[in-house]
């Protein structure tokens, strides 16, 4: 992982030489052992300098601590966090877990041949539906284009925004999100957890933890139970799962959506970012230094110091970091945010939550942790560090009554315009509206024709020779139609259907069935005296005189070499 | 190498391997994996009691579930058995021109039928039905015992000139070699040529019809357009079971050539006929 971390090499090299502290950290941080978490422990350590709460809480994935690779997982046990982000997470939360669970339920009309259901993936029948569009499998380049959109659209949001898709909308944070609520609501916030968890076994925790797992499998199961609506009308299917006659496919698969969700969301949680997913490592590599992330700004934060007005009161200069450990106590990945960027970072920004509301306490500004580019963060470092010459020295970046100094840099959404994301922004809109044209402008109607091979014609009594064609129409709209089809060109040719009314002549009307294919048996014969060559080719046209939608497609006669 | 050696770097113990200094770590297993292997094993014991599993001398042990997958092939047949039933009931009630009528009906009996052609017909008729010198074509218009759905399947069930079935299709041109003169056949050969194309001796034609009246027509009709209920063909048509032109013909009027058709009707059963009979009626010439 080391060769991932974008930030963190210059970053952890500034804090060793800015604060050779660790003797001073090592009653608070130092051991990593959960056992000794003793009430007395979890008191509260009161700063000197305002009412800021010192949080007992430690980085277990801190590359300081990191164990040997078979270390076993270290609990975490993330503080609610409360501010901006935070509430932006609820929202997109409720938006995420809203499409999700209500999209199967939404009604869209199609009329009497086709299902209302607004969404559906009709697998039995090979159709999908999205709302207006109705997509055949033949038709599933949509599908692709769409998959290549999602890609190049996490590109642009990725060079951009960081991993705003891990952050907030990937089910994994969303699921794990939902989770926390639960547990935070049945056994209280991080301390009360960390207690309970440290605990001997009693029957209140037994309780606890029964009435905890228990309503994850309950989330878990109506996860599962949500993803198979979308493959059958949902109102029916529901009945069918409820009073137990639903096909045994439907509830194998809320089986195992239940089995990942329980076990991805409630037990595994930030191991499956750190070491199943592999989208941390392509977006590691796919950052620059104009993406924004989340950065603890040691250029202002640095020294840290828990006991400020001391180290001022010594003549030592002194950061904006309390070392509170708020922004550890509130990550749900266990690391610290002070460590620099790392690859468990999924931006979830609780810790800049987290450090604003002590900002707020400690009366200075927001953005100790905030979104920052590389870019900026380096400029600041070397106005901090007088060029990189000395540790950093948060007065460097202030003037001298307070406010930061005109050479700080600061975020400006032009950074987001740049050639990059320019060409992603291009790419992306370039698909789209190509999907969106073939989208608009495709067929309703069609004809695809098989020309028999074996035998490939037919010596009449007549002399006349017969071709034989397996004609398919396709009516790829949910009405009935009467569809023309007519012979263009091979002069004296004349068709006949195999059925029940056999039609002679260069054009018949056919009714076909709404959003079905009709396959029809075309034979096509031309007089022995009109036959010109050993191939002709002429056109099966059909057309819709109800929509004047029509389709065409030329086929090849063959006739032997002694045919005149 | 029974001392143990730790390795420096990762303070884990190695295993004593050693290839050209490269160490081997003694890691522990991941428990997951650990668990997972013996849950396998006993799995595993579970399995070779419940199914089918220990070979012995002439069987193997049969599993207390009594689990077989012949019994299961078995089952899947039934039950395919049971989906084709209203078909198959439906195609032998039914007469083959009332199958030929249905859409849905037709549909099963030309499948069906062109697997059944696929496995008994291909051998003379060929796979797409084309016939070749002597065996017809079953795809063109021209039948020499008729072409409505019934008389195909009066044909197929029981042949052409197949002796051990007495209701079998039965006509035999005589070998006119020894009835009329090499003349007579040269005549009667230009003159049958005429009807359908050009010949390279016009004056034969007129005699030849004078022999034609006197010898063929009995059976070929006085048109020569042949008569179904013989099995005689049409001599006026562009069809050809043993080749066209004078020479053919002349050979097939001398010494006749006599195709013979097995009878199916016993074979196949009657349905398995009529499915047969539907689909090579939908071949395209079918009347």
């Amino acid at each position: 992982m080391p060769g991932l971390d974008l930030y963190s090499a210059p970053a952890i090299d500034l804090h060793q030489r800015a604060c050779p502290r660790p003797a001073a950290r090592l009653p608070y941080a130092g051991s990593p052992g959960m056992g000794r978490l003793s009430p007395a422990r979890v008191e509260m350590h009161v700063l000197d300098n305002t009412q800021v709460e010192r949080l007992e809480a430690e980085a277990v994935n801190s590359a300081k601590v990191r164990q040997p690779m078979y270390a076993a997982r270290k609990k975490i046990f993330p503080k609610r966090a409360t501010g901006s982000f935070r509430r932006f997470k609820w929202l997109v939360m409720a938006i995420t877990l809203g499409i999700y669970y209500l999209t199967p339920w939404l009604r869209w009309d199609r009329g009497p041949f086709a299902p209302d259901q607004a969404v559906l993936l009709d697998l039995a029948n090979r159709r999908f539906y999205f709302f207006f569009i109705e997509i055949w499998p033949q038709e599933f380049y949509y599908v692709a284009g769409l998959l290549i959109m999602a890609g190049v659209g996490l590109f642009l949001i990725t060079s951009t925004i960081g991993r705003a898709w891990c952050g907030y909308t990937c089910p994994q944070t969303v699921w794990v999100d939902l989770f926390l609520v639960v547990e935070r609501a049945i056994e209280g916030d991080r301390n009360a957890r960390m207690k309970l968890d440290a605990g001997p076994w009693t029957a209140r925790k037994l309780a606890l933890r029964v009435s905890k797992h228990a309503i994850w499998l309950v989330i878990g199961a109506a996860t599962g139970g949500a993803w198979i609506f979308y493959f059958a009308d949902a109102p029916t299917l529901a009945r069918e799962l409820f009073t137990g006659t639903a096909a045994p496919v439907a509830y194998i698969t809320v089986a195992v959506l239940t089995a990942t969700t329980y076990t991805f969301g409630g037990l595994m949680r930030e191991q499956v970012c750190t070491y199943m997913c592999p989208w941390p490592r392509i977006q590691a590599a796919m950052l620059d230094e104009n993406s924004l992330t989340v950065t603890y700004n040691d250029w202002r934060g640095e020294p840290r110091s828990r006991h400020a007005k001391k180290v001022v009161a010594a003549g030592q200069s002194v950061g904006d970091c309390v070392d509170c450990n708020a922004c550890v106590a509130v990550c749900p990945m266990g690391i610290d945010i002070r460590d620099g960027q790392q690859l468990e970072c999924i931006t979830c920004a609780l810790c800049i939550d987290a450090c604003d509301g002590v900002m707020d306490k400690l009366g200075r500004e927001h953005g100790l942790i905030s979104y920052a580019t590389l870019s900026d963060y380096n400029a600041n470092m070397m106005l901090a560090t007088a060029g990189g010459s000395s540790s950093v020295n948060p007065s460097l970046v202030r003037t001298t009554d307070g406010p930061f100094s005109d050479k700080v840099a600061h975020f400006h959404i032009r950074k987001i315009f740049r050639p990059r994301t320019y060409v992603y922004m291009g790419m992306w809109s370039l698909i789209g509206l190509g999907l969106l044209y073939s989208l608009l402008t495709r067929d309703r109607l069609e004809v695809n024709v098989l020309h028999d091979r074996n035998p490939q014609f037919v010596t009449l009594s007549d002399g006349s020779i017969r071709n034989g064609y397996t004609v398919k129409l396709l009516n790829m709209i949910p009405e009935p139609r009467t569809i023309v089809v007519t012979m263009q060109g091979l002069q004296g040719g004349e068709m006949s259907v195999v059925g029940d009314d056999i039609k002679v002549g260069r054009s018949f009307a056919i009714p076909v069935e709404p959003d079905r294919l009709k396959m029809l048996k075309v034979f096509v014969r031309q007089p022995a005296d009109q036959i010109q060559g050993t191939a002709q080719t002429f056109t099966f046209r059909v057309e819709d005189k109800a929509s004047f939608e029509s389709d065409e497609y030329t086929a090849t006669f063959n006739a032997p070499e002694t045919a005149r | 190498m029974s001392n143990e050696h730790i390795d420096q770097v990762s303070g884990v113990s190695t295993t004593g391997h050693e290839w050209d200094g490269i160490r081997e770590l003694n890691n522990p297993l991941p428990r997951w994996w650990v668990i997972t292997f013996y849950v396998t094993i006993v799995w595993a014991i579970g399995y070779t009691i419940a199914y089918p599993a220990w070979p012995l001398l002439h069987s193997a042990t049969k599993g207390v579930l009594g689990y077989s997958s012949r019994n299961d092939v078995k089952n899947e047949l039934a039950v395919a058995e049971v989906a084709k039933g209203k078909y198959i009931s439906a195609v032998e009630s039914k007469s083959v021109s009332e199958i030929a009528a249905d859409d849905g009906l037709r549909e099963f009996a030309t499948a069906a039928g062109g697997a059944a052609f696929k496995v008994n017909c291909v051998q003379c008729h060929g796979s797409g039905a084309q016939g070749s010198k002597g065996f017809p074509n079953l795809n063109d218009d021209d039948w020499l015992w008729g072409g409505k759905a019934e008389q195909i399947q009066q044909t197929i069930t029981h042949g052409i000139r197949f002796a051990s079935d007495p209701d079998t299709r039965l006509s035999e041109m005589p070998a006119f070699g020894d009835i009329i003169t090499t003349d007579q056949i040269a005549q009667v050969s230009t003159y049958v040529a005429s009807l359908s194309g050009k010949v390279q001796d016009a004056g034969l034609v007129e005699p030849g019809a004078k022999v034609f009246a006197e010898n063929c027509v009995a059976c070929h009709g006085d048109n020569a357009k042949g008569n179904k209920e013989l099995g005689a063909p049409d001599l006026t048509d562009a069809i050809w079971l043993y080749g066209s032109g004078e020479a053919a013909i002349a050979a097939q009027v001398r010494a006749p050539k006599q195709g013979v058709m097995p009878a199916w009707g016993a074979r196949l059963g009657e349905t398995k006929v009529k499915e047969l009979a539907v689909y090579i009626h939908s071949l395209g010439g079918g009347e």
